[in-house]
């Protein structure tokens, strides 16, 4: 099988410059960076809103551009429907125009796609229909947003921090949408996002870009709990994301029990019936490490591993990460460097995880 | 109405409203490519097109009246052309009264427009252009709905200037009763005349009424288009 997406591309900018390579087949694959680091180029790209001087770009199969063999695809050949930062909705029409603005331009014949009834339903904007763009909310604007790409019948669809504009409520509303749009309509995604937390529940695939280049691409969860990973390792919400099952419920205690591959978890009850499936992130900052099993601890969630990686110094030299390897799954902890000293910590040894709590991160 | 108005009256309000109107309309499209190529293009001689364009607002009107004489009179280079191939003639026809009268409104015309297309959000555009339209349709659908105020505008511009041009006309067709004599032209003859006041005053008073009726139609349009693309 293809990737959904395949780059690689050089472009320079004035004193910026952008060399990205890389190669994704997941469902929702996040371009993470700081500000400045080239994602809104490099989705730009990918859109067609930028030539790039160099390189190829393969979406689905589909050669887009090849500077060696001269193709550049037009933007609105491509096919990729786009979510803006602001949502640019149209604001001489409708929502319903807008809507189906793109659906217009899309090709009858082709099989799937979404009819407006679904993404309606999907996004939860059927009652806004008539309304003119101006008189919605920011949360409003970015669901329309998202509908009117939809309805175009993309092969891809980038998102370039749809919720960056929104304040916490926003974003909290619209996150379980992006997650559905995910699972169920089959089309891949390329999430541009700076916030971790984002990234940790949303995406399937990680590509961290720094300075205009790739610096490493993977699986979210094994990128998520590898130590030395640049920016990623270091953020302060940085942390290791697992899957999980729910065991079972301990209602005397108000607590649910979760399975996962580094061992049983206990957290605060869920709603969720037994057997389903969740996925956990446990922050490096809320890891202690232990050389001996502990008596006599308040603390629930004790895993227990082996030292797989330890991260390297950084700049100031106060903190550094240490991959833990659990029965398989890896745990990152972020630890002084004085006590990593301190407990002569090396790879392979033999550790115990103390974890003070683990945060819920949708399904 | 006829009973204030003497026929050679009402044939001049007739006529100006028909000249002008003419102006408006054909001068429209040459506008609106003109006003995209300013605002939009990259090209050599940009800033010569602009100069070019904008001529008529800075010459005596007289000065633009006589060229128009040399290039579209019967004997001119273009005239000469117009005339054996498509057997129009422009030089003493009421068709060249409205020529005069676009090439005035030309540059008022062409401003507007290039201002509210400068206006327009790319960004915008660049969203239509990935939801699939092309560049034809992401104009049709997107550019020139949102700068409709400014065409509006620019259409009301031209008209009244139209109304008012007399200048460059009288140079370039004369003044015929019937064929060639506008408002301004036919106030004009009865200033000129004894016992002509009372004509003239009629006249002007018409001419007021009608600018003040453009103006409002202008103000009016540009409050239900604005209304609609409300900015977000």
């Amino acid at each position: 099988m293809t990737d959904a997406i395949e780059i690689a591309v050089e472009h320079r900018l004035g004193a910026f410059s952008l060399a990205a390579d890389f190669a994704s087949d997941g469902r929702l694959t996040a371009l993470f960076g700081r500000s400045g680091s080239g994602k809104t180029s490099l989705v730009n790209i990918i859109a067609g809103l930028i030539r790039p001087q160099r390189g190829r770009v393969v979406i689905d199969g589909r050669v887009m551009v090849d500077s060696e063999r001269g193709v550049f695809v037009p933007k609105h050949k491509r096919r990729i429907g786009y979510v803006f930062q602001e949502a640019r909705l149209f604001p001489h029409l409708t929502v319903r125009q807008n809507l189906l603005y793109g659906h217009w331009f899309a090709p009858r014949a082709e099989a799937g796609g979404s009819d407006l009834d679904d993404v309606l339903d999907l996004l939860g904007i059927g009652h806004l229909l008539q309304r003119q763009p101006g008189s919605l909310s920011g949360g409003e604007k970015q669901r329309v947003a998202i509908g009117r790409a939809l309805l175009a019948k993309p092969r891809l669809l980038l998102m370039d921090e749809p919720l960056a504009s929104l304040d916490e409520a926003r974003k909290a509303e619209i996150l379980p949408y992006i997650e559905r749009l995910r699972d169920a309509f089959g089309i891949p995604i390329v999430y541009v996002s700076h916030s971790v937390a984002e990234v940790a529940r949303l995406a399937t695939n990680l590509v961290v870009l720094d300075q205009g280049a790739v610096s490493a691409s993977g699986s979210t969860i094994e990128l998520m709990s590898r130590p030395g990973v640049p920016i990623l390792s270091a953020a302060p919400e940085a942390g290791s994301v697992l899957d999980a099952r729910i065991l079972c419920h301990e209602p005397e205690h108000g607590l649910s029990v979760l399975e996962t591959q580094a061992g049983p978890l206990h957290v605060p009850q869920r709603s969720l019936p037994v057997g389903s499936h969740l996925r956990v992130r446990i922050l490096a900052s809320d890891v202690l490490i232990s050389l001996k099993p502990l008596e006599g601890i308040s603390a629930l969630n004790v895993l227990s591993g082996t030292v797989a990686e330890i991260g390297a110094r950084r700049g100031d030299g106060s903190a550094l990460e240490i991959g833990i390897d659990c029965n398989g799954a890896s745990l990152l902890a972020r630890l002084t460097s004085k006590s990593a000293e301190h407990l002569g910590l090396k790879p392979g040894n033999r550790v115990y995880a103390v974890i003070k709590s683990v945060s819920i991160d949708g399904q | 109405m006829s009973d204030w108005l003497s026929a050679e009256e009402w044939t001049a309000v007739r006529l100006s409203l028909l000249v002008a109107t003419t102006a408006m309309l054909a001068s429209l499209p040459f506008g609106l490519a003109i006003a995209w190529l300013l605002a939009r293009g990259r090209f050599w001689g940009k800033s010569l097109l602009d100069a070019v364009v904008h001529l008529p607002l800075i010459l005596p009107p007289v000065v633009t009246g006589y060229l128009l004489l040399i290039g579209f009179g019967r004997r001119g280079p273009i005239g000469q052309w117009l005339y054996d191939w498509f057997g129009i003639v422009l030089s003493f026809r009421w068709t060249g009264a409205a020529l005069a009268c676009a090439v005035m409104g030309f540059p008022l015309l062409v401003r507007a427009i290039r201002l509210s297309i400068e206006a327009v959000d790319r960004k915008l555009e660049d969203a239509a252009g990935t939801l699939g339209a092309n560049p034809f349709w992401v104009f049709l659908t997107v550019t020139l709905p949102l700068c409709l105020p400014g065409i509006l505008a620019g259409m009301i511009l031209c008209f009244a200037k139209a109304m008012g041009e007399f200048g460059a006309t009288i140079t370039f067709v004369s003044n015929i009763p019937g064929e060639t004599q506008t408002l301004p032209s036919a106030i004009y003859t009865f200033t000129q005349v004894p016992n002509g006041d009372a004509g003239a005053l009629r006249l002007t008073l018409i001419s007021i009424a009608i600018s003040v009726a453009a103006l409002f139609c202008s103000e009016a349009l540009a409050r239900i288009v604005g209304k609609r693309i409300a900015v977000e």
